[in-house]
């Protein structure tokens, strides 16, 4: 997995809430047995026109925030099924990290996974970022995961909170599986007592 | 351990290997479901990196998300459902995975077929790369939804890496009406908490309404935990759970049964047990309900209208309630027995069971499907769909003008041919209304079986309680 330290770069924001993993990338682009080249079926409905020329009123589509790498969303962003696609989605298009005032569980889990940050702050900070997105290519934000903080175009720094293990992973791009292996021993023990105190599973 | 626990907290205890200081664990998980379409990614990474299925024999695969529902003896026309499909097969026989094929039996929607062959039991902890895991909740089991990566984490470890949620209780008391189903209360209580309310959450829900509910409604009610945010949703194991386990073909045999009994028997809630949060339903004054946007939360009485997004204070949601009822095309005050439709779909792993098609065939019994729509019933399992002709129940719904479909997930999320066509407006006993869930541009009200059944016959909306008279 790859690290993520920090980044600086164009942030987008996507207003509505309850935006739903079928919206991030709908199933049609699900049938892909790889984890690359999603990046095209980003959002695809809100982004293609039925001829399947670019819908010009989307954010991403407009010229400034065609390098955008930070999402700023309505809450409980990711909703829906558990598809790893949509972080995966959103990693192949650019995006690093999304920042919401809430996320739905498994998608903010698989994010973590794929090297990139989902950040949760509080109602107020989240419309402030809101407006400052509106100044398109001009409102680069910074993100620093060592120090949790956000660093807004004016300078101005808003700190965020992350579980301390997210981060160690994230930080040193650390490979959960090996992680465990590591603990093999301790699941083998388990596994003994398993089979004395519920012997049919 | 002396303190009162939930049964999240017991079940969480039993699979405990270890916790890091900061509250990480690592659980056991003892039953690993497998689809076709989050899987292959993880037996790729299992590849690349040398590694094999820990434990074969706690893993179960099954094909649904993609297949026809049409005869399918001679393949799969789609080229990529067909790739994914022998892909399944494929890894299965490489890692020594049991697989249920297209043409099996005993395939059918991954979370019909679990409890069905007894792979689903009490106090286990459940995963699948599925959000709709959440179904397996019924037994007294901690199942939820995982992404591709933890796929392959369970695959090679059978741990899952996870920090305890919290503890949300929903008590529905009351004797539901008549006419007033699972679905209709698992979709009031989404209406209640909303989309979002139960993030972060594990759900037990408890009350003399679920008690009162069969395994299969108590399935339909923990099936969509997921669309009211929680991470998983619990009912406490009683007899009726026992029962329906009892002489399944993955079911503890003999002494084995009566152990496990006991010890399912001692994982309900004790009776002070601390939740962070509860949440209190009268069934008895439910009605059955319809979804009228594209959240789940979107919930309104038969007897009731279209909301108006403009009272709404919030300005995100109040523009995110506007921009529904644009997909939908409603307008604001309309009625809801007003509403005409094009599709009736009944089937998906809420409301695909044979019951659900007991009901359905009570209502339309002798009668007519409405001449402007489509209907499609689709067995959630070859052997619900065995169940149902046994019981002539085909023969209703093809007498009545159903069509009558080959298992699999099929319009729930129209990832094989089954689709809605733009504009078209769909009455679904499924468990998402988002935007182009059931096809592009397709509209989708949720709905009971038999709320979708009597929409069949009259072609719109009509009250259940009304039809049946
Ligand atoms: S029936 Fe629908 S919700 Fe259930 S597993 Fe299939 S696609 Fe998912």
């Amino acid at each position: 997995m790859d690290k993520f330290k920090n980044l600086t770069a164009v942030a987008a924001s996507l207003p509505e809430i309850n935006i739903d993993t079928d919206k991030i990338i709908p199933k049609q682009y699900l049938k892909t047995i790889e984890r690359t080249g999603l990046g095209k079926g980003l959002f695809s409905e809100l982004r293609y026109n039925d001829d399947g020329t670019e819908n010009k009123n989307f954010v991403l589509n407009k010229p400034q925030y065609k390098n955008a790498k930070i999402l700023v969303a309505g809450d409980n962003f990711g909703c829906g099924s558990s598809r790893e696609h949509a972080p995966w989605a959103l990693l192949d298009y650019g995006i690093k990290v999304v920042i919401s005032t809430s996320f739905a569980d498994i998608f903010y889990n698989n994010c973590f996974k794929n090297g990139m940050l989902p950040i949760i702050l509080d109602e107020k900070e989240v419309s402030m970022l809101m407006e400052e997105t509106e100044r398109g290519s001009n409102a680069t934000l910074t993100v620093d995961l060592e120090n949790q903080e956000i660093t807004r175009s004016d300078g101005d720094k808003i700190n965020f909170k992350i579980d301390k293990f997210l981060k160690h992973c994230l930080l040193n791009g650390l490979d959960d599986i090996a992680l465990t292996l590591e603990k093999n021993k301790d699941i083998e023990s388990y596994e003994q007592d398993l089979r004395n105190q519920r012997p049919w599973l | 351990m002396s303190k009162s626990r939930t049964i999240y907290d017991k079940i969480w205890d039993d699979h405990l290997i270890n916790t890091n200081e900061d509250g990480t664990s690592l659980i056991y998980i003892d039953r690993h479901l497998v689809h076709e379409v989050t899987s292959p990614q993880a037996f790729e990474g299992l590849r690349m990196t040398n590694r094999k299925v820990r434990c074969p024999d706690k893993t179960l695969a099954v094909v649904d998300h993609n297949v026809p529902t049409t005869d399918r003896k001679n393949g799969i026309a789609d080229e990529e459902s067909r790739i994914q499909v022998e892909a399944l097969s494929k890894n299965c026989k490489e890692f020594g995975v049991e697989y249920f094929n297209e043409l099996d039996i005993r395939q059918g929607i991954v979370h019909v077929v679990g409890p069905e062959q007894g792979f689903t039991l009490p106090g286990t902890t459940i995963c699948c790369g599925d959000s709709h895991t959440s179904t397996h909740g019924a037994f007294g089991a901690l199942a939820h939804g995982i992404g591709t990566s933890e796929v392959e984490h369970i695959l090679a470890t059978q741990t899952l890496i996870q920090r305890k949620a919290k503890n949300l209780k929903v008590n529905v008391g009351g004797t539901a009406p008549d006419g007033v189903t699972a679905k209709d209360i698992i979709l009031s209580i989404i209406g209640e908490i909303g989309a979002g309310g139960g993030t972060g959450s594990v759900i037990e829900y408890s009350g003399k309404a679920i008690s009162d509910l069969t395994m299969e409604g108590r399935m339909t009610v923990c099936n969509m935990s997921i669309e009211g945010g929680a991470r998983a949703g619990l009912i406490g194991p009683d007899e009726k759970t026992f029962a329906y386990i009892k002489d399944r073909p993955r079911a503890p045999k003999g002494d084995d049964f009566i152990k496990a009994v006991t010890y399912w028997d001692s994982l309900n809630s004790d009776r002070d047990a601390f939740f962070d949060r509860e949440v209190y339903l009268d069934a008895a004054s439910l009605p059955p309900v319809v979804t009228w946007g594209t959240s789940p939360e979107d919930v309104v009485s038969i007897n009731g209208e279209v909301p108006d997004p403009d009272v709404i204070t919030d300005e995100n949601r109040k523009e995110s309630k506007k921009s529904a009822l644009e997909y939908m095309d409603l307008k604001p005050g309309t009625k809801i027995k007003d509403i005409k439709l094009d599709v009736i779909f009944i089937g998906s792993c809420t409301n695909g069971r044979i019951e659900d098609l007991r009901e359905v065939a009570k209502v339309v019994e002798g009668q007519h499907v409405n001449e402007n729509l489509n209907a499609i019933i689709v067995p959630g399992s070859g052997l619900v769909k065995e169940q149902a002709i046994s019981e002539g129940l085909d023969k209703i719904f093809m007498a009545a003008g159903f069509e009558w479909r080959e298992p699999g997930c099929s319009m729930c999320l129209a990832m094989n041919p089954d689709k809605l066509t733009p504009g078209q407006r769909c009455a679904s006993t499924s468990n998402r209304n988002f935007e182009g869930r059931q096809g592009f541009r397709g509209r989708t009200h949720l709905v009971s079986p038999a709320m979708a059944a009597a929409a069949a016959i009259a072609g719109r909306f009509v009250d259940i309680r009304e039809f049946a008279k």
